[in-house]
C-alpha cells in the first residue's frame, strides 16, 4: 500500500519534502499516501488526489442532502402541478393546466396571496427601522447594558409555539390587555384580537416583529461598531442633533444591513405560518381569512382526506415565484443602492 | 522611601479611577435617566409576556390567571402546575420525541457539515465546484413551497408518523457546510503543510487540526441546529399523527386548541418547560449565539 502510492521523485512536492533535514524516508513514503501527487496546487489548475473518490466520499452526505431533500423536491413540484396527485398516495393523473387556471379563479388562493404580501409590506419597514433603534439604545457602554442586551435577545429563543401562547392569553377578551384597558377606562368593550380576522392579522404582525426585534438588534449591533465614532463626535460639535446624526450618519453607515435586514425579512413574511396557527387557530382564522401562502398550500395539499398535492404544488410555484420576485427586486435595489 | 510610596500611591487611585468609571463619565444626566427609562420600557414589552407566563405557572388554583381580578405576583407560588403538567399532559414523552429529533439532527449536521466542508474548502479536486452549485441550488428553495413534494418523499420511503421523518430532510443543511467551508479556509496553509510533514494523514488533519481550529463555527452549527429542530412547528405537524410521537411544541400547540380542558397553569408551566432548554444553552454559549446571528449574512 505504502510503496503504491509513494510519490513520484519527480513532483516538485517531493524535492521539497526530501530537502527537509531528518525526514524519514520512510516518513516521506507515508505523507505520500496522504498527499497528493503530481504537480503543485496553482502549477496548471488544480492537483488532484490519487483516490479521486476521496472527496466525494466526504461530500457525499451533503450533496445527496442537497439534491434529495432540495433540487429534487423542487423539480418535483414543477411536475406535480400538472397532476392531481393525493397527499395520501393512489393513481395520479396529468391534468395538463387545471391547476394553475383553477388557481387563478380561486378566491382563497388570492386572500392568501394578499395576506402573505400584505404582511411583508408592514413588517418589512417597521422591521428594518425599530431593531436599529433599539441597537442604537443599548449600543453605549452603560452599567448593566449587557443583562439588557440578553433580556432584550429571549423572545428569539423561545419558540413561536409559545410565544403564540402567551400572546394568546395576553389578546384574550378576558385577557391581560383588555383588562388593564378596561381598567383604565380607555375601553367599554374587549378588543376581538383573537376573533376578528384583521385584528388576528395585525397582532401576528406585532407577534412576529417582537419575536425578531432582538435578533435584528444583534445582527444591528455588529454593523453600528463600524461606523467611525469621530463621525458623530464631530457632527454633534457642529451643533447637529440626535435625529439628524440618525439620519445623515447611522443610516449611511448601516445601509447595507439594512437592505440585508430588509432583504431577509420580506422573504421571512411569506413564510410565516406558526403566528397565525397560534393566534387564528387550526382554521387561520374565521373561515380561513388569516391564512397565508404556507398555511394555504398546508390546508389545500397536504390534508389527508380533501388534500390534492398537485394543487397544492401549483400554489407552491406561485410562492416560489414571488419568493424570487422579492429576491430579485431586493438584489436590484442593492445594485442601485451602492452605484 | 516614603515620596515613592506616596507616589506610587497616587497613581494607583489615579487608574483606579480611570478603570472604573463614574456616572458622570456615561454622559449628562438627564440623558441617562431617559436612556434607562427607554431601556425598562423596552424591558417590559419583550421580557413581560415572558416573565407573566412564568409567574402564571406559579399560581395556584384559587388565584386567578387573568381577569379583573388577577394580580401579577402568585400569592401563594406553587409548584403544582408543573407536577400536573406531567400528569394530564404526555409532556414527558413529548420531551423525549423532542430530544431524539435534536440529537440526531445535531449530530448529523455536525458529522457531515464539518465533511463537506473540509472538503470544499481544499483547492486540489476536480468537481468542487459542481458540489458547489447543487449547494447553493438547494438554498434557493423556501421550505413552504416544496413541502408537499416532500411530504410525498416521506411517504413513499414509510416514513409518515415517525420522527425519522421529522429529522431526515435537514440532516445537513447547505448553509452549515458554507460556514464549516468558511472556517477551515481561515486555517493557514503553513500549519497543514507542516502537519503534512510530520505525516499526518487526511483524517488525522481534519479530526487534530482543523477541527479544533474551528470550534467557534462548530458551535454556531451546534446552536443553530439545536434551535430549529427543538422550536420547529410547521414540519413536525405535517409529518406527525399521533400523540405518542408528537414533538414539544406540537404537544403545547395541542394545549392551546383545545385549551378548555386544560388549567392555563398547566399550559404555562409547559411553555416555561419547553423554554429552558434553549435557556440553558443561551447562557452558556452566549458569545457565540451572538456570533451566529451575524453569521446570518452568509445565508443570503
Amino acid at each position: 500500500m505504502a510503496t503504491q502510492t509513494a510519490k513520484p521523485a519527480s513532483a516538485p512536492g517531493a524535492e521539497h519534502t526530501a530537502s527537509v533535514p531528518g525526514a524519514a524516508p520512510s516518513r516521506i513514503r507515508r505523507l505520500g499516501r496522504a498527499v497528493l501527487p503530481g504537480p503543485a496546487p496553482g502549477a496548471n489548475g488544480a492537483a488532484l488526489y490519487r483516490r479521486w473518490w476521496l472527496p466525494w466520499l466526504w461530500t457525499a452526505p451533503a450533496i445527496v442532502c442537497a439534491v434529495v431533500f432540495g433540487v429534487f423536491p423542487f423539480l418535483n413540484t414543477l411536475l406535480l402541478s400538472f397532476t392531481d396527485a393525493k397527499p395520501l398516495g393512489g393513481a395520479a393523473s396529468f391534468v395538463g393546466l387545471d391547476n394553475y387556471t383553477r388557481m387563478l379563479d380561486d378566491s382563497d388562493f388570492w386572500l392568501a396571496t394578499r395576506n402573505s404580501i400584505l404582511y411583508a409590506l408592514i413588517v418589512v419597514p417597521l422591521m428594518v427601522l425599530l431593531p436599529l433603534l433599539l441597537a442604537i439604545l443599548v449600543e453605549k457602554n452603560l452599567p448593566g447594558i449587557g443583562f439588557f442586551r440578553s433580556a432584550f435577545y429571549t423572545p428569539v429563543l423561545a419558540s413561536s409555539v409559545v410565544v403564540g401562547l402567551s400572546w394568546q392569553w395576553l389578546l384574550a377578551d378576558d385577557g391581560l390587555i383588555n383588562t388593564w384597558l378596561e381598567k383604565a377606562h380607555l375601553i367599554r368593550d374587549a378588543i376581538p384580537f383573537l376573533s376578528d380576522s384583521w385584528l388576528i392579522l395585525f397582532s401576528a404582525m406585532g407577534l412576529t416583529l417582537w419575536k425578531g426585534l432582538g435578533w435584528y438588534m444583534i445582527f444591528y449591533l455588529a454593523a453600528l461598531g463600524n461606523v467611525p465614532k469621530e463621525l458623530h463626535e464631530a457632527a454633534s460639535m457642529d451643533g447637529a442633533g440626535a435625529v439628524r446624526r440618525f439620519w445623515h450618519i447611522t443610516v449611511p453607515g448601516v445601509r447595507q444591513a439594512m437592505m440585508l435586514v430588509g432583504t431577509l425579512t420580506g422573504i421571512g413574511s411569506l413564510r410565516v405560518f406558526t403566528e397565525l396557527y397560534m393566534l387564528g387557530g387550526p382554521t387561520g382564522g374565521p373561515g380561513g381569512a388569516d391564512r397565508t401562502l404556507p398555511f394555504y398550500i398546508k390546508d389545500v395539499g397536504l390534508d389527508p382526506i380533501t388534500g390534492n398535492a398537485g394543487y397544492g404544488s401549483a400554489v407552491s410555484v406561485a410562492l416560489f415565484l414571488l419568493t424570487l420576485g422579492l429576491t430579485l427586486l431586493a438584489q436590484r435595489l442593492t445594485r442601485e443602492d451602492e452605484s | 522611601m516614603t515620596t515613592a510610596t506616596a507616589t506610587s500611591t497616587a497613581t494607583e487611585t489615579a487608574r483606579r479611577r480611570r478603570l472604573l468609571p463614574r456616572w458622570r463619565d456615561y454622559g449628562r444626566p438627564r440623558e441617562l435617566v431617559v436612556r434607562y427609562l427607554l431601556l425598562l420600557f423596552v424591558l417590559g414589552i419583550t421580557v413581560g409576556p415572558l416573565v407573566w407566563q412564568l409567574l402564571a405557572s406559579l399560581k395556584s388554583t384559587g388565584e386567578d390567571v387573568f381577569g379583573a381580578n388577577a394580580s401579577l405576583f402568585p400569592h401563594e407560588p406553587t409548584l403544582r402546575a408543573y407536577r400536573a403538567v406531567f400528569d394530564q399532559v404526555p409532556v414527558a414523552t413529548y420531551i423525549r420525541n423532542s430530544m431524539f429529533v435534536v440529537v440526531l439532527s445535531v449530530g448529523s449536521q455536525l458529522l457531515f457539515s464539518t465533511t463537506a466542508g473540509y472538503m470544499l474548502s481544499k483547492p486540489n479536486w476536480k468537481g468542487r465546484k459542481a458540489v458547489w452549485v447543487v449547494l447553493i441550488a438547494s438554498m434557493m428553495f423556501p421550505f413552504e413551497s416544496i413541502m408537499v413534494s416532500l411530504f410525498l418523499s416521506i411517504r413513499d420511503l414509510g416514513l409518515v408518523d415517525n420522527l425519522v421523518g421529522v429529522w431526515l430532510p435537514g440532516f445537513v443543511g447547505a448553509i452549515n457546510v458554507l460556514l464549516m467551508r468558511a472556517a477551515f479556509m481561515a486555517v493557514p496553509r503553513e500549519i497543514e503543510d507542516s502537519a503534512m510533514l510530520d505525516g499526518a494523514g487526511e483524517w488525522q488533519r481534519f479530526r487534530y487540526l482543523y477541527l479544533p481550529s474551528a470550534w467557534g463555527a462548530i458551535l454556531v452549527v451546534t446552536i443553530n441546529t439545536f434551535i430549529s429542530a427543538w422550536d420547529d412547528f410547521l414540519w413536525p405537524l405535517i409529518v406527525l399523527r399521533s400523540e405518542e410521537h408528537m414533538t414539544l411544541t406540537l404537544g403545547l400547540s395541542r394545549l392551546q386548541s383545545s385549551s378548555f380542558g386544560y388549567d392555563q397553569r398547566v399550559v404555562m408551566a409547559g411553555s416555561v418547560i419547553s423554554v429552558i432548554p434553549v435557556l440553558v444553552l443561551f447562557v452558556i454559549t452566549q458569545r457565540w449565539f451572538y456570533k451566529g446571528v451575524s453569521s446570518g449574512a452568509v445565508k443570503l
